[in-house]
């Protein structure tokens, strides 16, 4: 454990120095991002008027899936995209070889290896967005709630992750798959919205196919305090489903490896 | 105990057939046909270890598939494989840090950082604390003649310092099996020089066992007193490269300075006339006429200068391969 955490010290602060090295680019990558979450509020904020609701969520109730969702968009910009984007490229380019032959798990080098501050301040902000309208909306804090709000929130931060690592597994046969990672990308902006805001159908197929409800809705509920056990509980099943089944399918696409050329 | 057995090693791959233009796009997008290339068949050899083995053959000979099968990265499709005790394609850690492997067209390092910052993570990785890493990055660093470079951004550096700083990042773990593909591939006579003097100087100070594949044959003659010479995926040769020469060759090459120079037909009867270039001559001469042909010559003419040499390795292998013969 303790050679995982001095590796991923490394990675970050190589991945930090890195970026460094190219200080335009960093600022317009945080100025991008900054960009992002304002029109993300001024959106919302034409959907919702104070008073109103949606799908039976109220402005402030709406703000904290907004929140979440912000969270999760900035976890995926400092996180996932980063090092989930690249697989394509170690596939194609065949840089996967030096990665599969250090005595490391090749899942956590892929995942971890590098860390983008660009996403920082749209954690933060979420995070405070989350924590102001879950107060507005009434919500009254207590550990167990807490708790379970940063369960379900891990929770779909792995079922996001899993999908996302499962789909660029898909390189190992098809090499080129970033169209997919984008249709992914493109899911997760559903989430910005409360669930039940969508037609029916929609819905479902938001909650079963592409589990949307469970990355933003669910957490917003938890944080709200208006979650019940089986929503928890099939989350965070969810979850560790999602977790085996994409690391499982790894190990398995590895098998058919077959390098690029020298 | 090997350290490398293989034994009816193979591996096939699916290769997709497409057909030139826009029509052969379209068809290849909607009905994708394949065929399947035996890139090794039936490969059986065994290494000692700290051996430094050779892998020759033309491009697509399967050279390179099968140093991925041994590192672990390519699973065989058939036969049996044991590397330094384990099976390869299972890439167990214990395994991982006893390899490395070295490909001349591809790396590790991170471009926009110092070589120092790549060694870092490796150490990391590999789980050497600091102390020991600083010791050996020093100790690697000497033998391949890198100081300052280490702290210029990789992309900075030339070619050369950059496949050195490779070289000390892939060997950092201190590993004792070798895959290095084609690790000189692009380097000048002078860099390719170097790495070959590292190798061989790593070799003897750690007792690594080394399996080189590289399309210059002076890597291989200056390294390699062990070659497997790989066609169209089989084993044709597995020797010493002095061996293989005469197998390829019954002749030895003569060099001439004569004083005068002299036509081809009055050299005939020594042996059969190479090139002539003035008054100098290039004969080959068959191995158990050497010796007396050579008498001859200096008696028989007025000679300034006389060199005998087996011909180029290059040439006899390139020969081989145009041929395909496989004897």
């Amino acid at each position: 454990m303790g050679r995982y955490l001095l590796t991923l010290r490394r990675f970050w602060a190589t991945a930090l120095a890195g970026q460094l090295e190219y200080q335009l680019n960093l600022l317009i990558d945080l100025l991008a991002m900054a960009g992002n979450l304002a029109g993300s509020l001024f959106v919302i904020s034409l959907f919702y008027g104070p008073g109103r609701n949606l799908g039976g969520w109220s402005w402030e109730a709406a703000l904290v899936v907004l929140g979440v969702y912000t969270v999760l968009d900035g976890a995926c910009s400092s996180l996932l995209r980063p090092n989930l984007g690249t697989i394509v490229t170690h596939v194609q380019q065949g840089t996967l070889d030096f990665i599969l032959l250090k005595p490391i798990d090749s899942q956590f080098w892929l995942s971890f290896r590098t860390f983008s501050p660009a996403g920082l301040p749209e954690i933060v902000t979420g995070l405070g967005l989350t924590i102001w309208a879950a107060a507005k909306a009434g919500a009254t804090p207590n550990p167990t709630g807490v708790l379970t709000a940063a369960l379900m929130l891990a929770s779909s931060l792995v079922i996001l992750y899993s999908l996302w690592f499962g789909l660029a597994t898909t390189s190992i046969w098809f090499v080129k798959t970033w169209n997919a990672t984008e249709v992914l990308r493109a899911a997760l902006t559903a989430g910005r919205y409360p669930i039940s805001a969508y037609p029916l159908q929609l819905r479902s197929l938001l909650t079963v196919v592409l589990p949307v409800a469970f990355l933003t809705t669910v957490p917003a509920e938890a944080i709200l305090g208006g979650i019940s056990v089986n929503a928890g509980a099939a989350s965070l099943l969810m979850a560790t489903v999602c977790l085996l089944l994409c690391r499982g399918f790894w190990g398995y696409a590895l098998r058919f490896y077959t390098s690029a050329s020298s | 105990m090997p350290i490398v057995c293989a034994e009816r090693l193979s591996k096939t791959y699916r290769v997709a057939q497409k057909q030139p233009g826009l029509g052969g796009t379209l068809r290849h997008f909607f009905w994708r046909r394949s065929r399947a290339v035996e890139a090794v068949r039936e490969l059986s050899f065994s290494i000692e270890p700290g051996e430094m083995v050779g892998f020759l053959g033309a491009n697509g000979a399967g050279k390179t598939t099968t140093l991925k099968m041994l590192s672990g990265l390519v699973h065989p499709s058939g036969g049996s494989l044991q590397v330094a005790g384990h099976r390869p394609q299972r890439r167990q850690a214990p395994f991982l840090q006893k390899i490395t492997l070295v490909m001349g067209q591809k790396q590790q390092l991170i471009w926009d950082l110092p070589p120092l910052d790549s060694f870092r993570v490796n150490a990391a990785v590999y789980g050497l604390d600091d102390s020991e890493a600083k010791r050996r990055i020093n100790e690697l660093a000497e033998m391949l003649e890198l100081g300052e470079e280490l702290t210029r951004p990789v992309r900075k550096l030339s070619l050369g310092e950059r496949m050195k700083a490779e070289l000390l990042a892939a060997l950092l773990h201190r590993p004792s099996l070798l895959f290095l593909d084609e690790p000189t591939l692009g380097l000048d006579v002078n860099a390719q020089a170097r790495v070959r003097t590292f190798l061989a100087d790593y070799n003897r100070r750690y007792g690594a066992t080394v399996l080189l594949t590289s399309h210059y044959m002076a890597d291989i003659t200056a390294l390699c007193p062990r070659v497997l010479l790989i066609h169209q995926g089989s084993l044709f040769y597995d020797g010493s490269l002095e061996a293989l020469t005469q197998r390829l060759s019954p002749c030895r090459m003569v060099r001439l300075e004569l004083k005068t120079p002299l036509p081809a037909p009055a050299l005939a009867a020594y042996g059969q006339v190479e090139a002539i270039n003035g008054r100098e001559v290039r004969l080959l001469i068959e191995r158990n006429q050497l010796t007396g042909t050579v008498a001859r010559l200096l008696g028989d003419l007025e000679v300034l200068d006389l060199e005998v040499a087996d011909p180029p390795i290059e040439d006899l292998i390139g020969q081989l391969f145009q041929k395909g013969v496989v004897s």
